[in-house]
Parts: C-alpha cells; structure tokens; sequence
C-alpha cells in the first residue's frame, strides 16, 4: 500500500483571488441510460455562497457528488481549488466540508467521539482535534450534549452535529446538500446564521436547497436545474427581475379578468382558480382589472424565486 | 483512477482504527463470548462426545477439536464481521459515505474493513488460545503461532464475506451464504472427524474449494505440534493465493457497487 502524493495543487487555490474554486465545464454524468447531468458549465468563486434549485431528480445531488469527488463524471471538465477532480480526490477532499443530505453519523459513537473520528480521517493530530471539536461544539450550541449517543440527539442537533463534522478540518469550500431539510423555524434560522457567519469567515459555500425563501436570503448567486440542464444563473434578485418581474398582479381567473389582461396584452398565466399576471407596469394592470374587470379580488405581491422555479420548471409533481 | 488493481492506502487503517473505537467501546459483549463458548464446545463435544470417540489417528478427541474450534472461531469472527457488519455499517448506517467524504477512498474504506475483519479473527482466536491452554489440549510453544495466522487466515474469510457482501441486494440475501456456505464448511472440512473418512471426491472438493479445510490442517498441525511439510505449506500455499486474490477482488466489487 502506498500513499498517493499531492503534487502541489493547493497553490492555484492559494494565488490569485480570480481563480474559481470550482468550474466546471460541459459537465455529463450518466446513470446507465439516464442521462442524469447534460452538460452543465458553472464556476463558483472564492468567497461565494452559491445555491443549486431544482425540482426532485434535476440532477443538483448528482453534481453535489462529482464536485465531492465520490463519483466521477462520465464526461466534460470539473476542477476543484484548481484541481481535477478524477486525479486529485484525496488532495481535493482534503480541504472539503460536506453536509449530506442524508444524516450520517456514526451511531457507535457520542458526538464528540463523532467528530474526533473524522478528525483522524484527516490525519488532525488527537490535541488539535479535542480542541476543533470542542470549538465546534460550542459554535453549533451542542457543548452540553458532547457526550451523548447520537441515537438521543433531535433531528435539528443531527444536522448542527453533520455541519460541526463538516468544519473539523477547516474547509476551504463547504458542500451542503439540502442543510436545513425537515428542520423547525428556530433550527433552521439557527443554520442560516451559522452559514452566513462562515461566509463571512471566507469560506466558499455551495448549497442545494428546496426551500426557495431560504436560497433568496443566503445566495449570492444561484442556478435552477431540471432535468440535468441549468436553466438560469444568476443573483437571486435578478433572476426575479428579469424572469417574474418585480411585482406580480394576482387575481381570481375569472373569464372576465382573463379577457381584461388579454385586452392589455399582458403575459399571464392560470393555476388552479388564480391567474397570475407578469407586467412592467403592475399597479397598473391591478387598478384596471380592479376598475373594469369586476374581479372577486387582486392583490399586488412581491415578486419571488419561487414565482421563477414554477415558470421555468413547470407546476407538474416530481418524483 | 482506472486501475486494473484497486490500491488501497495506509489511510485504511483510520477505518481499521474506527472499528477498534467502536469495538471496545462494548468490550464486555466482544469478549465473553469468546471465552464461554469453546468451553462449551470443548465440554460438550471435547469430553462429552470424546468419551465414546477416544482417539483419532491416536490423538485424544479432545485435542482433535480443539484446532478446528480454534479454526471456526477465525472464520466466524471475521466472515460475519465483514457481511452483517459490514452491511449494516455500509447500507443502513451509511458509514462508508461519511468516510469518503474525507481522503480516504472506497480502497481505503473497504481495505480498514478486511484488516479489521482479520484484527478480530486475530483477537478472538487469541482469547480462545489462553482458554485452551488452560485445559491444556493444546501444545506449546507451537500454538502460539497460531496466533499470527489467525490474522491470514481472518483475512481470508473477510476477503470472502466482502466479496458476498458487495453482490448482496439486501442484509437477508447474505443468509445465502452464512447457511450455504459457512454451515456445511463447517462440518466438512475436518473439523469433527478427518476429511479421510468422505469419499474421495467430497475430499478432493474440500481441498479445493473450502477455504475452512485448509485453515483447520494448518491449526491443527500447529496446536498438536506436528508439522508434515507437504500438508502444512500446500495448505499455507492455498490460503495465501486465495485471500491475495480475493483481497483485491472484494475491494473491485465494492467499488463496482458503490462508485456510481
């Protein structure tokens, strides 16, 4: 058995603050014959927090474990800190935090012994890593439940626990897949300060989430995904901007009000009992609809990411 | 990456190091039982069973078993170590994705799995040694190398249970194995009586393909202190190829398994 060698790759992460942490380009992974990833080009900088959005099976997971190194693409160029991912897994891992979306702890163990055995996995000496987990521990409010089995922690001090492993070896980049799934108000918000916290650290965070609020908080900049394409880049504000408009008018889709907005040749669209209409002038759209169009009733709302995902993903359920 | 031999490096015994933590965190449960149970057997088939038997080849029954016991309990520990436990720790668990989130690779991971599979052969067949040295049915100093190939042949049998393990769809396919394989190898390969009683062909086919026969000729020629050349290196000969091969095999099969 032999020890593979790093040959230096670290320095293109270290020079230079416009070198991405990750890129990627013309990104393919096939599952036998699904095409799970169809060429996806993207780079995250130093410093970002980056989001990936996507309906279920939109291939964010997927690009979440090539960029992790555990499975390699089946075609198209991935570096991480400047490295290929097919040649340099160790040297990458090296220096990556990952959060999966699936909790797993080691259930032999209390969640300090947790984090002391991942610390060895990255050859932390036993004093350096007391003092990390310790240090953890406290950031992520879980010091008084140091040596309790993981079987008696809550789902929330689960996931604080999995984000305290991924930071024992101090990582230059932070991979989380779905962070705060299934987590109260408080956790989550408990989650969204520490990330936010990192970030201000300079840590370099890549995220996949289902919960469009929580991207448009934290993201600096983020890119929806269905099935294996990106669809749009962007900040998240400008991603409203440009794809849902500031504000969106909505209103009961009377036969009425449909004939009104059809008249003032505004973009629309009906779900369900509601028609949502898109428009650079939507005060206006709404005090026409409202004088003219004898709605049951309309509002003006604030446009979001949400309004976005479902128009450029559709409103059909994934499995 | 594309290899044709998976290479595994020292980082595997992080893994190997995980499994000890974890294994003497219960050590009571770890090792009473390999202490209580070849008293048990040695009682009840040793002196019990030994009484109508008397001797074989002119040794006493007793010591007659007591290498094949010796011999099960390195199959045992390891081969179920490296299927259920395994199993548990690689599917249920989800261990072995939170390992190569870090260096270590699935060689890494799968390697730290067969050295801790041979490690409890080892430690199992150690605590056994003292208990039957203290019956005295074992010669010494030529048992305590025993010792040693315990852990070759824990290796072996971890090698096997890993290569089930990786072509397993569930924790109950592996029942396969554990009843179709373990079971009759351990009544047929010499352990209770000597292989010469079978027909020729059922000896012929114990040589061949079950690892277990090979592992109790080569105990039990150290326990009795009796060493015929030609058997005790063929059977040393055999039990290296076989676990060097399936060393590499079972870590090609998990890889297969896992690395998608």
């Amino acid at each position: 058995m032999q020890e593979i060698q790093a040959d230096g790759g670290m320095e293109t992460a270290e020079s230079g603050r416009q070198t991405p942490i990750i890129e990627a380009q013309n990104l393919v992974k096939d599952y036998r014959s699904l095409r799970a990833v169809n060429t996806i080009s993207f780079s995250v900088m130093p410093g970002e927090l980056f989001g990936f959005l996507g309906p279920n099976g939109a291939g964010k997971t997927t690009t979440m474990r090539m960029i992790q190194c555990v499975s390699p693409p089946t075609a198209g160029d991935l570096s991480v800190f400047g490295m290929d991912v097919r040649r340099h897994p160790a040297e990458i891992k090296r220096w990556l935090g990952v959060v999966p979306q699936e909790t797993n702890l080691d259930p032999d163990f209390s969640c300090r012994e947790n984090l002391l055995v991942h610390a060895r996995y990255f050859d932390i000496p036993p004093d350096e890593a007391r003092a990390r987990a310790d240090r953890l521990l406290d950031f992520m409010q879980l010091l008084e439940k140091a040596d309790v089995p993981i079987g008696d922690l809550s789902g929330g001090m689960k996931r604080r626990l999995i984000l305290a492993r991924a930071l024992i070896n101090d990582p230059r980049l932070l991979v989380l897949d779905e962070p705060t799934i299934g987590l109260d108000p408080q956790a989550r918000h408990l989650m969204w300060e520490k990330l936010k916290a990192l970030q201000s650290r300079g840590n370099t965070i890549l995220l996949t989430t289902h919960y469009l609020e929580e991207a448009e908080r934290l993201c600096d900049r983020l890119v929806i995904m269905d099935a294996g394409r990106i669809l749009v880049e962007g900040r998240p504000s400008e991603i409203v901007r440009s794809y849902a408009g500031e504000e969106i008018v909505e209103s009961e889709s009377t036969p009425q009000v449909l004939a009104c907005l059809r008249e003032m040749g505004c973009r629309f669209e009906v779900y369900g009992d509601m028609v949502q209409a898109f428009s650079d002038r939507p005060r206006e759209v709404a005090r026409r609809i409202l004088e003219t169009c004898n709605p049951g009733r309309v509002f003006v709302r604030r446009g979001t990411l949400e309004d976005v995902f479902l128009r450029l993903t559709g409103r059909d359920l994934r499995e | 990456m594309s290899l044709p031999v998976p290479v595994p490096t020292r980082r595997a015994w992080k893994v190997w190091q995980r499994n000890r933590d974890s294994f003497f965190k219960t050590y009571l449960v770890n090792f009473l039982p390999p202490f209580i149970e070849p008293v048990l057997y040695l009682l009840a088939l040793g002196y019990g069973l030994g009484m109508f038997v008397g001797e074989i080849d002119g040794i006493p029954y007793v010591s007659f078993v007591a290498p094949a016991l010796l011999a099960i309990s390195m199959m045992n520990s390891s081969f179920f170590e490296c299927t259920y436990s395994s199993f548990v720790r690689m599917y249920y668990q989800k261990v072995y994705d939170a390992m190569v989130a870090t260096p270590l690779s699935i060689e890494d991971v799968i390697a730290g799995e067969l050295l801790w599979g041979a490690t409890r052969s080892l430690i199992y067949t150690t605590a056994m040694l003292v208990v039957l040295a203290a019956f005295g049915v074992v010669a010494l100093p030529s048992s305590l190398l025993v010792i040693p190939f315990s852990f070759l042949a824990g290796l072996l049998f971890s090698s096997i249970a890993m290569c089930f393990t990786a072509i397993s769809p569930s924790i109950d396919t592996l029942n396969y194995p554990a009843f179709l394989f373990i079971t009759p190898m351990f009544l047929f390969s010499g352990t209770f009586f000597p292989l010469s009683v079978l027909p020729q062909p059922i000896q012929f086919f114990a040589l061949a393909f079950l690892p277990l026969a090979h592992v109790v000729a080569v105990t039990r020629s150290l326990t009795l202190a009796s060493i015929s050349p030609p058997v005790f290196l063929s059977s040393l000969a055999w039990i290296g190829v076989v676990c060097a091969v399936l060393f590499f095999v079972s870590i090609h099969l998990m890889k297969k398994r896992l690395v998608v």
